[in-house]
């Protein structure tokens, strides 16, 4: 196994022996539909990350745009330019770049609202879990209460409170790291919840108890030997959050109380494109949606299935 | 029993005096209230004047008190925008909301339990392949992304439904109703579609996955030896097992239907309640957010509490003397 004689090349090829071994990867390679969407949501991640060497021209850049493009039809159409794929918008931007740079954005916001979400989440579930009574009652009451509102109401409370604190001119700036926040705040209590009741079935396991004789701290018990044994499940949650993470930042941004249109994400391009949708310009708002649909689905199914493959009740 | 019940009326009350507490933080300490009300040529002797007035300058759990008192009544003072009282604004743009979430649940329920009920008695039909498939990207597909195509497909492309507004209303003493005209009815089809799309998914699936787990049990098994046909198993015997946790779960997404009408409003332009809050969030009207914020959460709060108290009631397993089950 791992010594110290291995070189870095041994340890990682040593890992993608025991990962293509697996369980888990025998269960893609027999779910066509976790391939496909697995195969969805990669090309857009990495679309989303080359998004200056795939788009045409920065959307966002006032000398690569000309105001003479403005609302061309997608290329299939009559009057369709071929420079512009899926057509302009308003003021000349190729519809194919903004999304590209929009779902950049989306999922960053998608992304860090996770990340931020599992720490607090994984780290109160920890709490918890470990120290019960009433630090538990308390938590765990809190997180009741989360529970019997809608996330995506939670996320527009928060966000629509802070608006109101910050004063105008910052909410631009700010706006993007005030809607990581309240997604962040609004999808903490499902991981919490997990964690815990995972804990209270391994605090009272052998290893542990071993750890407590041997004069461990609790810390040191909880993060270097309960974590990693409850860390499963996070991820199945972690991926179906990403989704509707993705799915409340577009809503608010949509609503006019997300992203402004200078940083747009997708839900912000749609925004823009509905107040074409009467005059026939169907295109600047109906594929920024597609694409949102696309990126949705693709990260919900690829959870659904991470959740039947990590569950021993159904292996 | 009792115990239960009122251990949770204690709770939803800690509830709602949190977010009275959240809105009256806001409605207090973001901004000046007295600089929100006056305008720019009143003088600073006037200002302290009304300061005084309004008891700004009382210690703060007494303004609490007096705020929450207030909101007991309904009483949240006035708009900042349209300088009239919140409690005449939210009034009159309740009914709007109410109807359009009532006819939303309504569908969600009548096409969502016969779904599920199919669904899981015919597994492999090509047509539960459809629900099934159906129910999935509905899942995926956010609400105002249903709007927005129902709006570019019947609304522009067909130009056979309105896609803004409420039609003509029908004023019953302070309640308007768009139940009783042409134009209010078809106002009404696009929205309550796009509200009940995402509810009747979430129930489906939820009857389909009772119904199987009621459909593998001893008593059905036992049925079908005594020779019941399948439609007095399926209807009188699994379908009454399914329906507890239908009814709890239909109860809580009531209040969840009331949530998304925020963005089924926005996105038609309906004159309702979530449409005010949304407004009221970009222009920074402070009453009228505390408001609903306070409305939203009493709203919840009941239907929770309701709900569980009724759980305990219709499962005779819950109940038991030793009081309250899970709590």
């Amino acid at each position: 196994m791992v010594n110290a004689s291995m070189t870095i090349l041994d340890r990682i090829k040593d890992a993608s022996a025991r990962f293509f071994d697996s369980d888990i990867w025998y269960s893609f390679k027999q779910s066509p539909g976790a391939m496909i969407s697995a195969g969805v949501a990669a090309i857009m991640i990495l679309a989303a990350l080359f998004a200056p060497l795939l788009a045409s021209q920065n959307p966002f850049d006032l000398a690569q745009i000309d105001l003479m493009d403005a609302s061309m039809p997608p290329v299939w159409m009559i009057d369709g330019d071929p420079r512009f794929v899926l057509g302009t918008d308003d003021q000349g931007r190729d519809i194919f770049s903004t999304i590209l740079y929009g779902s950049r954005i989306s999922l960053f916001v998608g992304f860090a609202s996770v990340v931020v979400s599992l720490i607090i989440g994984v780290g109160l579930g920890l709490l918890s879990g470990y120290a019960g009574g009433r630090t538990d009652a308390i938590i765990m009451r809190i997180a009741d209460v989360q529970l019997s509102f809608p996330a995506i109401l939670i996320a527009l409370l928060i966000d629509g409170i802070i608006r109101n604190i910050l004063p105008k001119e910052a909410h631009g700036e700010l706006a993007l790291y005030v809607i990581i926040f309240a997604i962040s705040i609004s999808g903490w209590v499902q991981y919490a919840r997990t964690v815990r009741s995972s804990v209270m079935s391994e605090k009272v396991k052998e290893y542990v108890q071993a750890g407590q004789v041997i004069g461990l701290s609790g810390i040191t018990i909880v993060i270097r030997h309960i974590l990693p044994n409850v860390l499963g499940p996070v991820f199945v949650i972690g991926t179906i959050h990403l989704a509707l993470a993705i799915i409340i930042e577009a809503t608010l941004s949509f609503l006019g109380v997300g992203l402004p249109p200078t940083t747009p994400s997708l839900g912000t391009l749609i925004r823009i494109g509905n107040e074409y949708l009467f005059s026939g310009e169907w295109w600047i708002t109906i594929f920024p949606g597609f694409a949102l649909i696309l990126l949705a689905l693709s990260v919900n199914l690829l959870g659904d299935w991470l959740r039947d493959a990590l569950n021993p009740k159904l292996r | 029993m009792f115990n239960f019940i009122v251990k949770r009326i204690i709770q939803s009350v800690f509830v709602m005096l949190a977010v009275a507490f959240i809105a009256f933080g806001m409605f207090r300490y973001v901004g000046d209230p007295v600089n929100n009300m006056v305008g720019q040529d009143t003088s600073l002797a006037d200002r302290e004047q009304l300061r005084k007035d309004l008891g700004l300058d009382d210690p703060f759990f007494v303004q609490f008190a007096r705020f929450a008192g207030k909101a007991a009544k309904g009483e949240f003072g006035l708009s900042y925008r349209h300088r009239l009282p919140v409690r005449d604004l939210i009034i009159e743009r309740l009914p709007a909301t109410l109807e359009l979430s009532f006819v939303s649940a309504v569908l969600a329920l009548v096409l969502g339990v016969p779904m599920g009920v199919y669904t899981a008695i015919r597994r492999k039909s090509l047509l539960t392949k459809g629900f099934m498939t159906m129910s999935l990207i509905g899942v995926s597909l956010p609400t105002f992304l249903i709007g927005i195509l129902l709006i570019l497909f019947f609304g522009v492309v067909l130009r056979w439904l309105p896609t803004f507004g409420r039609g003509e209303v029908v004023q019953l003493g302070w309640w308007s109703t768009g139940f009783l005209t042409i134009s209010g009815l078809k106002a009404l089809i696009l929205p309550s579609i796009t509200l009940a799309l995402f509810q009747m998914t979430l129930i489906m699936r939820l009857v389909r996955a009772e119904m199987l787990e009621v459909l593998r049990m001893d008593f059905i098994k036992f049925g079908r030896a005594r020779g019941l046909g399948n439609a007095s198993i399926f209807y009188r015997h699994a379908m009454k097992n399914t329906l507890i946790p239908v009814i709890t779960v239909t109860g809580l997404q009531l209040g969840s239907i009331i949530a998304f009408a925020i963005i089924t409003e926005s996105v038609f332009q309906w004159p309702g309640m979530g449409l005010l809050f949304i407004q009221a969030i970009s222009e920074a009207d402070l009453p009228i957010m505390a408001a609903y914020l306070v409305l939203i959460a009493l709203i919840f709060v009941v239907i929770n509490l309701v709900v569980d108290v009724l759980y305990v009631y219709v499962d005779p397993r819950l109940r038991g003397d030793s009081g309250g089950g899970h709590g």
